[in-house]
């Protein structure tokens, strides 16, 4: 077609650039390879998903108390429901359930108001987050005090148990490792050795060795009668293990930072504390929140490792009653749900530290 | 824009600026060294109190050692360096004791690009003197206003031009009150466009009777402002006189070649 110039009228984009049809062609039909691939995906998805569909959800089996009721066609539910209470506390006393039920309630309630945009106080509520309520939530597990019966760490585990190590490790392996990574960059040649040793050690050997060093050879070097709790040992054990990693993942972060940030800061008359913690850190720490965040997700299912110390966390747990002879080879339904329990809490945090991602992005 | 253009437009803004007796600086037989190489041989420089001094050189000839030197950026390893009184040496109080009282303005402006501008203005106030943060802030859009630019004070740093960000990093300096700006190529980094508005702050705060000693190679700046230009090669002075005589009667062969290079463009 011809136009005169200036006449050109505004014409609608093609078709085939724009929509569901342009958003096709792009995608998926762009080249005959790329045609190849995508039928043979839809293929393989026409193959894989009916039965994966079934086996959870149409033939699965969601009411009844015994293994009698599962007809065995399609997942057997009635398992998780009958061992539920084990598989979220362990052997926790059963009347004594209201007391992490409260810690948990706590925590929630707590942590609301930091997805709140307009919320002010959001450092008193980390305050409390950090501060208080570790304290609290000891006393509701632990007991002992306050009027609450003792409730020995034994008896702790199932998702529980997993929450607490994890969390304690992840509390604690950023602020150590922060620190660490402070050290090693130090102009102070003792402090820089003995951090990078520190690193070095930790973070060359298993975390299984960790675990069991912990749980059997540290108590060969106690004078007799002294003793440490099990669950102790292996916390103070996974928080140093993952504090060693956490700290070359900031260093990551210290080092992406310009030299004349630091010159700017010192040429303002900041002490070296001050320059770290209001101008380096806050941007180090930003930089490597994907980093970070990888290592929580890597500790949180590192925590399953205690299971070979005798800690039953939330897949020990889902081990220990797939023995249960009136249960036996119902495994398959116990690894899906413990492995779903785990993704709802990692894609959680994945998720989390993009909103953060972003909500810190300033334009530069 | 050619050097002359701008020399004229900037001519009206300087002159009556005044110099007194009191010795802000003095650097005595000042050496440095990188590694093995030399880069600051024998300096000695003495800064009175309003002067504007601008050192010029070509790169690599040791004149941002020299200022940074002035502030403990860098470590100079011979000689004495005495600011306002206080001799520099290892000793952490007094370097953070004259670096109060020393602003600094980089080539790269290096702003927190973390915090808003009204939070970088503020931060050293708030931190390092005390100062409650309504106050440190009010001061803050003081000295923004000052550099003509109120308005950016929430955005952030990377939302801005060259230019404001020189701006921001200018009034960042200015909200510790220094006694001495130190200006490291501060429109080196710039577009053409934007030296301008940077010059224009600079040639304001000369004229308050600010001590200033600017690394640039900015002539037509040197020319209206500096009441003393001086030239740097090879880690050394070279030569330093008022800038009429610097520029229409330099004594050395460098010198003599430096300016027709830089100023034959």
């Amino acid at each position: 077609m011809h136009y005169s110039p200036g006449t050109h009228p505004d014409l609608p984009a093609p078709a085939s650039t724009v929509g569901v049809r342009g958003w096709l062609v792009h995608n998926l039909f762009s080249t005959p390879l790329n045609v190849g691939l995508t039928l043979i995906s839809l293929y393989l998805l026409y193959v894989a998903i009916p039965p994966i569909v079934e086996w959870v959800i149409t033939d699965a089996t969601w009411r009844g108390e015994t293994r009698e009721d599962c007809d065995r066609l399609g997942a057997c539910w009635v398992y998780i429901r009958v061992w539920f209470k084990q598989l979220m506390y362990g052997r926790f006393p059963d009347d004594q359930l209201w007391r992490i039920n409260t810690a948990y309630i706590v925590l929630l309630l707590a942590a609301i108001p930091l997805f709140l945009p307009a919320f002010r106080h959001k450092h008193w509520v980390g305050l409390f987050l950090l501060v208080v309520y570790p304290v609290f939530a000891f006393v509701m597990f632990y007991g002992d005090t306050a009027g609450l019966e003792l409730v020995e760490t034994p008896l702790w585990g199932g998702l529980f148990l997993t929450l607490v190590i994890a969390v304690t490790g992840i509390v604690a392996s950023l602020p150590i490792g922060i620190v660490l990574a402070l050290g090693r960059r130090s102009q102070m040649p003792i402090v820089r050795a003995l951090c990078v040793a520190f690193i070095e050690l930790w973070r060359g050997v298993p975390l299984i060795t960790v675990l069991f060093m912990s749980s059997v050879m540290f108590p060969l070097f106690m004078p007799e009668g002294v003793n440490f709790d099990k669950l102790l040992r292996a916390l103070v054990g996974v928080m140093l293990f993952s504090a060693a990693y956490m700290a070359e993942v900031v260093r990551g972060g210290l080092q992406a930072i310009p030299k004349g940030q630091f010159e700017a800061a010192q040429a303002l008359g900041l002490s070296y504390w001050r320059m770290m913690v209001l101008i380096v850190l806050p941007q180090a720490l930003k930089i490597v929140i994907p980093g970070i965040v990888n290592t929580f997700i890597g500790l949180f299912k590192d925590t399953t490792l205690v299971l070979i110390i005798g800690l039953f966390d939330f897949l020990g747990m889902a081990q220990a009653v797939a023995t249960n002879p009136d249960w036996l080879g119902f495994y398959v339904e116990g690894y899906v749900f413990v492995g779903f329990g785990f993704w709802i809490f990692c894609f959680g945090m994945s998720r989390y530290s993009q909103r953060l991602e972003r909500k810190l992005h300033t334009g530069h | 824009m050619t050097e002359e253009v701008r020399a004229e437009s900037l001519a009206p803004a300087a002159r009556e600026m005044t110099v007194s007796d009191e010795v802000m600086i003095q650097m005595i037989d000042v050496h440095k060294w990188f590694g093995q190489f030399h880069v600051l041989k024998d300096i000695n420089l003495t800064v009175n109190k309003g002067e504007r001094i601008v050192i010029c050189g070509p790169s690599g000839s040791g004149k941002s050692t020299l200022i940074r030197c002035l502030n403990r950026l860098e470590e100079h390893q011979k000689g004495q360096i005495i600011v306002e009184g206080v001799e520099l040496t290892n000793d952490l109080k007094h370097i953070e004791q004259i670096r109060r009282e020393v602003g600094m303005v980089f080539q790269h402006f290096n702003l927190f690009p973390h915090l808003s501008v009204l939070e970088n203005v503020a931060l050293a106030p708030i931190w390092v003197r005390k100062m409650p943060r309504a106050e440190a802030e009010e001061l803050g859009m003081q000295y923004l206003e000052r550099v003509k630019i109120p308005e950016q004070a929430r955005k952030y740093p990377g939302q801005l031009s060259g230019g404001q960000q020189q701006r921001v990093a200018i009034a960042r300096s200015l909200c510790m009150n220094p006694k001495i700006m130190l200006f490291d190529e501060p429109t080196s980094a710039l577009d053409p466009e934007m030296i301008k508005e940077v010059l224009d702050v600079m040639i304001e705060l000369a004229q308050e009777g600010m001590t200033m000693l600017c690394v640039t190679h900015e002539m037509g700046f040197a020319k209206t402002v500096a009441n003393r230009v001086i030239f740097m090669d090879g880690g050394e002075i070279i030569e330093q006189n008022e800038p009429g005589e610097f520029f229409g009667n330099a004594q050395h062969e460098r010198t003599k070649l430096f300016l027709s290079q830089i100023l034959a463009h």
